[in-house]
């Protein structure tokens, strides 16, 4: 696969390196002069000085035969030209961009752009995961399924606790992937058994949040 | 009319003093207080200090209400961004949106965004003048002194 990527930050370096040991033809667009040769130095060609939002700049870089184009400056408005250019002038399919602010997921979403990751909210969702007394933490969005990934575990209050799944109603589009229990991975079934301080990993709809953490009681 | 002005550098507070004299309700966004000064000392409308491309900072400009929005920071993207969030999440009937970069400009423009570039029209105007008839160009100039 072709991937350009623009913005040479730490997460375009490593993302480029990690790209090129798998094997792809990978070019990363740093505009900044500077920043350029110390890439330059590690990468070689593979780093191009120029900045991505320039259409001059994309179509040598070749932009028109690329597979993959994705945005990691630390600017969102940037990261959103980039792939709207990549998409409306080299009709590039897949872009991707990162979110340094979550909030502008929806509008990202709304404009077109296949793929958005958000670092910030990746970060708040492990460390959420780690502080024992949060019950119910969104762990990943699986976009073109339309579902969510998240975690649940089980409070001592919890109307579910001893009760088998078929016995749980639960959300529609909704299920059960994975119960942890004493750090043994059990695979459910409609007889698994609910215990106190199940760590539940599910996928579920947005819509469904809710109705999941109200069958579980696990609104903390 | 309620307008929104994002950024208020020459032509944003140029465009604000105007908009404001004409008798509309004017905000004025800016992530640099100094920029204000730029503002006349009766200026009536409201100054917000913030990121343009901050859905909550563009609330409090009273996007939600407003009937026109121009993006006119030194950013090219900057303006590209606000508008669309302008023009898709908040739904104002009127956008407006520089950009200097020709070809961004072609293609947003392209993509349905209302758009002018600073760039080409200067160019054109300068390409007018010195192409002109020099009895022309002395003609223009006398009229613009008048």
């Amino acid at each position: 696969m072709y991937i350009i990527i623009g913005g040479g930050g730490d997460i375009g370096y490593y993302l480029t390196k990690t790209l090129l040991n798998q094997g792809h033809e990978v070019l990363l667009l740093e505009k900044d002069a500077a920043r350029y040769q110390a890439l330059s130095e590690e990468l070689g060609e593979a780093v191009v000085r120029g900045d991505a939002c320039e259409a001059r700049v994309m179509e040598d870089a070749g932009a028109k035969r690329a597979d993959v184009v994705i945005a990691v400056t630390g600017e969102d408005d940037d990261n959103l030209v980039i792939c709207q250019m990549a998409k409306r002038r080299f009709n590039v399919n897949r872009t991707i961009a990162r979110l340094n602010n979550p909030k502008h997921e929806k509008i990202f979403q709304k404009l077109g752009i296949d793929i958005t990751v958000s670092p910030t909210k990746a970060i708040l969702s492990l460390i959420e995961a780690e502080i024992p007394t949060t019950r119910f933490v969104p762990l990943m969005k699986l976009r073109r399924a339309g579902l969510d990934f998240v975690e649940l575990r089980i409070p001592a209050e919890s109307p579910t606790i001893g009760k088998t799944l078929r016995e749980i109603n639960l959300p529609r589009n909704s299920n059960l992937a994975l119960i942890v229990r004493n750090n043994q991975p059990i695979i459910p079934n409609a007889d698994t058994v609910i215990q106190e301080d199940d760590e539940i990993f599910a996928l579920v709809s947005p819509e469904g949040e809710d109705a999941i953490r109200k069958a579980f009681g696990a609104l903390g | 009319m309620k307008i929104v002005i994002l950024g208020c550098g020459r032509v944003g507070a140029t465009l604000a003093n105007m908009m404001d004299r004409a008798g509309h309700q004017v905000s004025v966004i800016d992530y640099s207080s100094e920029a204000f000064q730029r503002l006349d000392p009766d200026f009536k409308g409201e100054t917000i200090l913030g990121n343009g491309v901050d859905e909550d900072i563009l609330i409090r400009a009273g996007i939600k209400e407003a009937d026109a929005f121009a993006a006119v920071t030194n950013g090219d993207n900057r303006n590209i961004m606000a508008s669309q969030i302008a023009k898709e999440i908040f739904h104002v009937k009127k956008v407006v949106c520089r950009i200097y970069d020709p070809i961004r400009e072609r293609t947003y423009h392209e993509l349905g965004l209302e758009t002018f570039c600073p760039t080409t029209i200067g160019a054109q105007m300068l390409a007018e003048v010195l192409l002109s008839e020099p009895t022309a160009a002395k003609a223009a100039r006398q009229d613009e002194k008048q």
